[in-house]
């Protein structure tokens, strides 16, 4: 028993003893009922009595204890609005600001403009937020309030019956009838379910997005009860832990009025906001209610990012204050001085209201105050409101892209975060994930190997791929929907030489497609009720046996009549036990077809109980040879079996058998003759299909959907479908599986130990309804299983040798499919005797009742059991990529982004997957390291660092030719285009423990990219973070699945894929999209734009301020540094806020600088936000100087024309004022690379209204804005030419160099940027031709890189050297083409594989080759299936010396890869 | 989350697709212009900016040329009446001074006399701000409210009119201008009004309404620094006296900047002066009233034609010369560079 439960108990037992937490419990009558009883200590414990509504008070006190079921999620309420608003308003920076202006303007000493005037900034900013809060929180209170008066149905014991209340009267302790398809209001203890086993499903969509039902177990002692549940009876008390966010952990007891406890943990647990599924009627006890239930205590809002060019901002308008401060300063002491001037005051100099003077020291102090509110604009404040409006747009606009839209789900883009859509643009490092994110997590069954004979399953291949190829055409998919055939058909008309790849269905999975196509059709999105239901897809469900399999298989079925020797036995039942493993180690949840989510519990009528396989053979034999014409329907009378056999069928059978027999020997001696033995498989398989579809035929429906908690768990049930071991029913105690005779067999489960990631195995206890064994039935990953085998090591017995042949075989294809990419399982049995069954059991039944430390308990019971198991074979499963997925890891790669996949797979799996998607390449050089020792792991990495080093410095003077396109490489950043990292779990626990993380560092930075294999989620989100933060660098994480979350969070943009495993990867991401592919437009277009926009925008505002309120400052150079303004306030103020905003803001939100087409096809121009090109210290630099000139021009043009005339303050003012705004605008207009209608009725307009507004404003105001008075200015400078020269000439010399500047770039620029530029002005048909030019320019130096000959040899030296080195020695890759060419595997079909495979990569493609010429090579020696395969590479004539290097560097790489199996024992 | 739960899965249902739509805007791609800047373009701009300019900027220069303008220090040559000055206890003295001066040829058209002062910084914020522009409008108002503190009341609460430092330090002198010719002494006709903005005479400035003008003030008392109250400002022209008077609308009219003219008179076209002021000798007769010398000002007083394009002021001329001038030679670089890159540029050139 756990330690801590029972100094809970302790604690709760002993009595009285109040702490000072208790007073609480105390003052309230909770105890009540108990006080003669101890009592619990409440900082811990949550204490539950059931409702007793009617009668007694403790449940009252124990409702004001605990929080009710009402939710309030608004921030504010009425009264609090005003005052808290406020509060958190007033400590944003900017609005301090804005106050502490207004303060400073109260000072009649400093007062420059009117105090009511000034205010009014503030007050609209405060008044708009104001609104903004008011109708957010109102929103969130009207869905409180839809939530809270839901209905759901609770016991009252005075009605004696379950009324109906709103969610928000549900409290703890009341008893909740729950209905199917119902949400569950509150934390709910299950006490009773109408499911005769005490189970209730639950839909947890809404909490996680996972769509697989999940059980929940009543209470034990409470799942028997047949009859309806009784609150009134129910008197127990529920003592449970204390409210947590845990989703997945609870625990507690119940405590019966005999003291008798009864444990419980969460899966008793109805959680609020699941739905009950599949389930007539659920009664329970609220445990939490409303913001204590463990999904409200989930909910946290969305967390607040700074986007980079933010950053950057800040480091910028810091300089804007201390430019500010300058200015004030000169201000201050230039009047200081002039006023000190004066021995008399002049008339000019006016006195106090007193008539006193102040000092030139004092009257400099305040003028610096008065500098700061009078040059207040150089902080723009503006700027942070304009962003916040560009950003709404852009995301706008992102969340509106159609690319970005996927229509399968009917979901587009979803922008969780609004205000980092520019660091898109910016991302130096992409973190992936791999299983869902890369790939489509649909996982789909390729090969398997049985007894160490490799099945490969080429029909099913070739399947897939014509599936691919009709995926793309809806029209051809639904027409194929309808073309359905009987099972054994498709599988004749496979094997059979149809030209016509049809992909191959069977029935009820191919309904099951056609209503979930329909129905996205038709509705337009799916409904998140029912599709996302985890039906799976044809592709998954549908395998096509592999023909000598599904031979075998059926011969195993017939063997006993044909007496077959001790080996072909022995084959046979290891197959038949492989499949049924297949079948029943697993939690699939079975449904029909028809019904989908009714699931098949009951099991079938007909038990074959009492019939032994020997029997049932027996009974085979005595049909056939009785050569019966009838044909014995399984029919529900007879308790034998119900197998069809039509005895006509019996002489070609035999037949078949023998000419498979000749097929394989013809397959495996001459391989070449293909026609001879298709045709012999055809009469084979043809035969045999009458036999067997007769049986199918005959049998129960076979329309069966499962549900799995794993897709590749369903991937195994379809394939022994496939084999016609079909899993029928599953219910808690028993499942039932229908063999390929067509008998349903029903194995008792004895145990399901279910799958973690620590065993990284499962298994099934059962017994044999035949043979009455125990049997355990295991499935994991392959490096746990086989170190858990029968230990072979004296090998005596010849079946001990077999069985280490067998484990041997296995593991080379094990290390084959993974090489492939897939995923690969083992499958184990052991048997077991009743006596040790027994004693574990009775283990077991300890570990479960324990209550606290359960977990290590079951765990240790688990470990035991999985021990000394025979293996019976193994899976491999493809988890397919996504579509396009190369595509964009080319173009991102291009694009400059290095692209590290993080995954917790196998380091094989993911090596693979990354050569197929082009992460790796295959000249790359491939580094792995595995270690789990310090010193190793240092001395590995500086290894390897050396041989990077002197690698990519022998290639540097060659990449230093520069071309006439500047590449922005800048020789730390460069990635080395031909070294990959492999790195796995272990080796990154001791990187980070050894302090290596530098060198580590170092390393990738040199490396093309990076694979980390086996990793937690914590270790992905500290590589995210020490990337981060070590090179400061942009990072993105994208992920889509609960172990990604924290990889998402640490990463500066973490983008979540709403796919297959559920929503908290979205939940935790900034933006959500459904595809990988999606990702390329989302950076190189939309990141580039984004970036672009803002960055341009940022610098234009700064520019703007800067340029207009020097103007002001120069000003004061002319009157005493006296806080004088030739601009009246308020067209100052609507300079900014009106004349000057809507362009620019226009301009952030839709500026095309190059059009998406071009922006995709050059990925290089990424390169432009990812080195902050744009909005970098110089640019900013050169933009103030530059405003500087501007304003300098913008001032003193009118001050020299204005010079000694009579001129007034207001009147020299307004040209200044229109100048500037002319200036201002042209300046915008030369930015601007795209005008479309609204730039220009923005910029028109903008001028329009400025003179519009001027003119009515000066003749509307006599004394309106006393004592400054610009009345009927603006009309006197108009009737003035002056006025229109001083306008045309200063714009133009004001921006003269800016255009000089842009004159040059424009004409003579090489940047890319401009190319591009140009190159959308082309027509269509030369834009393609141009984007092909550039980029095979921008191409060639990194082409240049790859390593001559020269080099090259140079380097397969060192790496030689490197091989001999303990650490690193090379294995030779071994494949095990000896099984592959034995199994009749002909040259052509090889042939025929590499067409249809381009899209797996080319790896694939070359090791086929490979092997292909191997065996073309080797067709004389034995095939030992040891051949290692750098040696034998046939070199066909025509190849260059480019490809030699290239296959040179393959070979090595596979060499270098090969090498980190060894590195891994050490 | 919590929105997830919220809804009821039925509504899903009846959800319209969340497909974006298919528009130009919502897609980025609304029918846009593309200025790129190609030689062709960036060159003809440089090189007809440049000609604008420089033809703008000869006429310009032309123009300004043809300003005939005199301007004459007063406060150097008035020494005495200055020193006077600098002792606020003789205020009320008069001083008078002549300045002498010889037009060597004639200024024809319309001739302008302005004053002009150097440093004396009307555009001083407190001192642009210290104005009743409602009292100007003849509004009976409490100027103690207004921004004319500390001129506005004496301490035994009489108003000042008008209020503010402005009006209290209004240009004060007298300058009348005599023509010599053959001994005889001609005063030249000079216009005291019309010289003000119209909308400031007609509008902004208004006296108080009342049967004369004297009486309108009757309540009030001058600024400290005048001699005189302001309804005796001018007591020829009713029209002209009190705040419509045209010298104190246009000295209220603060200056843009410490050196600075004011339009005091008009020469009125008539006899002798009919085409302007004909060559010869003149004297300013100057009743020397506005201290000066203890801020460290000067005094001018200002002959002045106009032109279309303004004054005397050569700057605008020579900046459009300049500017034109460099826009050219920037076309001339551009194109030097283009010629002397062209050969190495081997891509990418239309």
């Amino acid at each position: 028993m756990a330690l801590s439960v029972d100094s809970a108990l302790y604690r709760w037992q002993r009595p009285g003893a109040p702490s000072p937490s208790q007073t609480l419990s105390e003052s309230t009558p909770l105890l009540v009922p108990v006080r003669d009883k101890p009592k619990l200590h409440l900082k811990k414990w949550r204490i539950v009595f059931p409702n007793k509504r009617g009668d007694g008070t403790d449940w009252k006190g124990a409702s004001m204890l605990y929080s009710g079921n009402r939710i309030r999620t608004t921030k504010y309420t009425w009264v609090t609005f005003l005052p808290q608003n406020l509060f958190e308003q007033f400590q944003r920076l900017g609005n301090l600001y804005f106050f502490f202006l207004v303060v400073l303007n109260w000072f009649p000493q400093l007062e420059i403009f009117h105090r009511e005037m000034i205010v009014l900034p503030l007050v609209v900013v405060l008044l708009a937020s104001m609104v903004k809060d008011a109708i957010e929180d109102y929103r969130k209170y009207q869905l409180d309030k839809m939530i809270n008066f839901s209905k759901t149905r609770i016991y009252d014991r005075e009605e004696h019956a379950y009324i109906e209340k709103c969610w928000k009267d549900v409290q703890v302790g009341d008893f909740v009838q729950l209905q199917c398809n119902e949400t569950i209001p509150a934390d709910i203890l299950l006490l009773h379910s109408s499911d005769q086993n005490g189970i209730c499903h639950l839909e947890t969509a809404n909490l996680d997005g996972e769509t697989n039902l999940k059980q929940r177990q009543v209470v034990m002692g409470f799942s028997r009860q047949n009859e309806l549940f009784e609150p009134e009876l129910f008197q127990n008390t529920i003592v449970c832990e204390m409210p947590n966010n845990d989703l997945n952990k609870f625990k507690g007891y119940m405590k019966k009025p005999n003291q008798e406890r009864i444990g419980f943990n969460i899966e008793s647990l109805l959680l609020r906001g699941c739905t009950v599924r599949n389930t007539e009627a659920a009664v329970g006890i609220v445990i939490y209610a409303g913001h204590e239930t463990k999904a409200m205590l989930n909910n946290h809002g969305s967390r607040y990012k700074r986007s980079k060019i933010e950053r950057q901002l800040n480091r910028d308008i810091f300089f804007c204050v201390g430019l500010l401060f300058v200015m004030c300063l000169v201000g201050a002491v230039g009047h200081g001085i002039w006023a000190g001037n004066f021995f008399e005051h002049p008339p000019y100099d006016i006195p106090d209201e007193n008539g006193n003077f102040l000092s030139p020291v004092l009257a400099g102090a305040y003028m610096f105050l008065t500098m700061i509110i009078l040059l207040q604009v150089l902080i723009p404040i503006s700027l942070y409101v304009s962003i916040e409006l560009v950003k709404l747009g852009q995301v706008f606009l992102i969340h509106n892209d159609i690319d970005l839209y996927d229509e399968e789900a009917d979901l587009p883009i979803q922008c969780r975060a609004l205000n980092i859509a520019e660091d898109l643009g910016q991302i130096q490092y992409i973190f992936s994930d791999k299983t869902g994110t890369l790939t489509e997590n649909k996982m789909v069954f390729r090969r398997c190997t049985v007894d160490g004979i490799e099945f490969s399953h080429q029909e099913n291949a070739r399947r897939l791929d014509t599936h691919k190829e009709l995926d793309l055409d809806d029209e051809d998919f639904a027409n194929l929907q309808r073309f359905t055939l009987p099972p054994m058909d498709i599988e004749k008309s496979a094997t059979s030489k149809q030209r016509s790849m049809r992909p191959l269905r069977r029935c009820q999975s191919a309904r099951a497609h056609f209503q979930r196509h329909t129905r996205t059709r038709s509705l337009g999105r799916c409904d998140s009720n029912q599709s996302q239901v985890a039906f799976s897809s044809p592709i998954e469900k549908d395998v096509t046996p592999d023909s000598i399999l599904l031979r075998r298989v059926r011969e195993a079925a017939l063997q006993t009549e044909n007496l077959s020797p001790f080996i072909h036995m022995k084959t046979s039942t290891s197959l038949t036990d492989f499949f049924l493993a297949l079948a029943i180690c697993n939690t699939v949840l079975v449904s029909t077809a028809t019904e989908p989510r009714q699931r098949v519990t009951v099991p079938p009528p007909i038990k074959p109980s009492g019939i032994t396989l020997e029997k049932i053979h027996q009974i085979f034999q005595r049909l056939k040879l009785a050569s019966l014409s009838q044909s014995f329907s399984s029919s529900q009378s007879s308790s034998d079996l119900g197998i069809s056999f039509s005895a006509k069928n019996a002489p070609e059978y035999r037949a078949a058998l023998e000419c498979c027999d000749n097929d394989r020997d013809c397959g495996a001696s001459g391989g070449g003759d293909e026609l001879q033995g298709k045709d012999s498989t055809d009469i084979g398989s043809a035969s045999l299909d009458e036999v067997f579809k007769s049986m199918t035929d005959s049998s129960l429906p076979t329309d069966f959907c499962y549900e799995a908690e794993s897709p590749d768990e369903a991937a195994l049930v379809y394939a022994a479908q496939a084999y016609s071991f079909t899993l029928v029913s599953r219910t808690p105690e028993q499942v039932t599986v229908r063999l390929p005779q067509g008998t349903l067999l029903t194995f008792d489960i004895l145990y399901t130990l279910g799958f973690d990631s620590v065993r990284k195995r499962m298994s099934v206890v059962v017994r044999h309804p035949l043979t009455k064994e125990i049997v355990v039935y295991t499935k994991g990953a392959d490096s746990v299983i086989m170190d858990l085998l029968e230990d072979s090591a004296k090998v005596d017995t010849s079946a001990e040798r077999r069985m280490k042949r067998i484990k041997e075989k296995t593991q080379k294809h094990l290390d084959f499919y993974a090489r492939d990419g897939l995923r690969t399982l083992c499958i184990a049995k052991k048997v077991l005797n009743e006596d040790d069954f027994q004693k574990w059991a009775n283990f077991r039944q300890e570990a479960e009742a324990a209550i606290d430390n359960r977990e290590e308990l079951l765990m240790e019971t688990a470990q035991h059991l999985e021990t000394k198991l025979t293996l019976l074979g193994a899976t491999g499963i493809e988890d397919r990529l996504q579509d396009g997925v190369p595509d964009t890891i080319a173009a991102l790669r291009e694009a400059g982004i290095q692209i590290w996949v993080l995954t917790g797979d196998k380091q094989e799996t993911a090596v693979n997957i990354a050569y197929s998607c082009k992460l790796l390449k295959q000249r790359d050089i491939v580094f792995t390291i595995n270690t789990e020792n310090k010193e190793t792991c240092e001395s590995l990495l500086n290894l390897t660092l050396e041989e990077v080093r002197k690698n990519s410095e022998a290639e540097k003077p060659q990449r230093k030719i520069w071309g006439v396109i500047p590449t922005s490489f800048s020789a730390s950043e460069a990635p080395s285009s031909e070294f990959g990292l492999v790195i796995d779990g272990r080796t990154l626990n001791v990187i980070f423990q050894a302090g290596l993380e530098e060198t580590f560092l170092e390393l990738t930075k040199r490396c093309r990219s990076v694979l980390c294999c086996c990793s937690t989620p914590l270790q992905k989100s500290m590589v995210v973070k020490l990337v981060r933060r070590q090179l400061k660098v942009m990072t993105l994480s994208i992920g889509d699945g609960a172990n990604d979350v924290s990889m998402i969070q640490a990463a500066d943009v973490g983008i979540g894929i709403s796919g297959q495993e559920g929503m908290q990867a979205v939940m935790a991401s900034d933006f959500a999209i459904s595809r990988f592919k999606h990702l390329k437009k989302l950076l190189l277009v939309h990141g580039h734009w984004c970036y672009a926009r803002l960055a341009k925008m940022v610098i234009y505002f700064f520019y703007k301020n800067v340029s207009y309120v020097s103007l002001l400052f120069w000003y004061q150079f002319f009157c005493g540094f006296s806080g004088s303004t030739m601009i009246d306030y308020w067209q100052m103020i609507f300079f900014n806020l009106f004349f000057t905003s809507v362009p620019p803001l226009l301009f952030g939100v839709l500026d095309r600088d190059v059009s998406a087409e071009t922006l995709l096809g050059l990925p290089e121009l990424y390169k432009d936000g990812q080195n902050s090109e744009i909005y970098k210290l110089s640019t900013f630099i050169i933009t103030m100087l530059d405003a500087f000139y501007q304003s300098l021009i913008c001032f003193f043009f009118p001050y020299l024309t204005y010079k000694d005339s009579d001129i007034d303050v207001f009147s020299f003012g307004s040209p200044i004022n229109t100048i500037s705004l002319l200036t201002i605008l042209l300046h915008q207009a030369l930015v601007m690379k795209t005008w479309t209608l609204f730039h220009l009725v923005a910029m028109v307009g903008s001028v329009v209204f400025y003179f519009v507004f001027s003119l009515i404003y000066n003749a509307a105001c006599v004394v309106c804005n006393p004592p400054t008075n610009p009345y009927w200015v603006l009309e006197k400078q108009l009737s003035d030419p002056t006025f229109y020269f001083l306008c045309l000439i200063t714009p133009i010399t004001a921006l003269l160099p800016r255009f000089f500047i842009f004159a040059l770039q424009g004409t003579f620029g090489a940047t890319l940027i401009l190319k591009a530029q140009q190159v959308d002005k082309l027509p269509r048909g030369q834009q393609d031709l141009q984007i092909q030019k550039l980029r095979s320019r921008t191409q060639s130096p990194s082409s240049a890189s790859v390593p001559s000959p020269v080099s090259n040899d140079d380097l397969k030296q060192r790496i030689s050297h490197l091989c001999v080195s303990p650490f690193l020695h090379p294995v030779p890759a071994a494949v095990s083409h000896g099984d592959t060419a034995s199994r009749g595997l002909s040259a052509s079909e090889v042939n025929h594989l590499r067409k249809l495979t381009p899209e797996e990569g080319y790896y694939f493609f070359n090791r086929w080759a490979e092997e292909e010429s191997v065996a073309a090579d080797s067709s004389a020696e034995p095939s030992s299936g040891h051949y290692p395969l750098v040696p034998r590479r046939v070199k066909t004539p025509g190849q260059d010396d480019d490809k030699q290097t290239k296959d040179r560097a393959h070979n090595f790489n596979h060499g270098s890869h090969r090498r980190s199996v060894s590195a891994v024992t050490l | 989350m919590k929105n997830k739960t919220s809804f009821p899965p039925q509504e899903g249902e009846t959800h319209p697709s969340r497909c974006p739509d298919n528009s130009a805007f919502k897609q980025q791609k609304l029918p846009a212009w593309k200025p790129h800047l190609t030689l062709a373009t960036v060159l003809s701009t440089f090189f007809l900016t440049g000609a604008f300019c420089l033809s703008v900027g000869v006429c310009l220069i032309l123009s300004a040329n043809s300003v005939r303008e005199i301007q004459i220090d007063y406060s150097e040559k008035c020494s005495d009446c200055s020193k006077l000055r600098e002792n606020t206890s003789n205020w009320n003295k008069e001083c008078h001074c002549f300045v002498n001066f010889t037009l060597k040829e004639d200024i024809l058209g319309d001739v302008f006399m302005y004053y002009g002062l150097k440093n004396f910084y009307q555009n001083h914020r407190r001192y642009v701000v210290s104005r009743s522009d409602a009292q100007l409008l003849g509004r009976n108002v409490n100027i103690q409210k207004s921004s004319c503190a500390p001129f506005t009341t004496y301490q035994n609460g009489t108003p000042m009119a008008p209020c503010g430092a402005i009006a209290n330090s209004m240009f004060n002198d007298t300058i009348d201008l005599f023509y010599n010719i053959n001994s005889s002494v001609i005063q030249v006709p000079l216009l005291k009004t019309g010289n003000s903005w119209w909308t400031d005479k007609n509008v902004k400035f208004h006296n108080p309404k009342s049967y004369n003008v004297s009486s309108a003030f009757a309540e009030t008392a001058r600024p400290p620094y005048w001699q005189k109250p302001v309804y005796l400002l001018d007591e020829e022209d009713e029209k002209n006296n009190g705040y419509v008077n045209d010298d104190f609308i246009i000295w209220m009219r603060v200056s843009a900047f410490a050196t600075f003219r004011n339009l005091y008179r008009r020469v009125s076209r008539v006899r002798q002066f009919a085409d302007g002021l004909p060559a010869g000798n003149y004297t300013f007769h100057i009743s020397y009233n506005f201290p000066v010398s203890k801020f460290k000002g000067r005094k001018h007083v200002i002959l002045s034609t106009v032109v279309w394009s303004g004054g005397s002021n050569p700057f605008l001329g020579i900046a459009y010369v300049v500017s034109g001038t460099v826009a050219a030679l920037t076309g001339f670089v551009i194109t030097a560079i283009h010629l002397k890159l062209r050969k190495k540029k081997t891509y990418f050139q239309k």
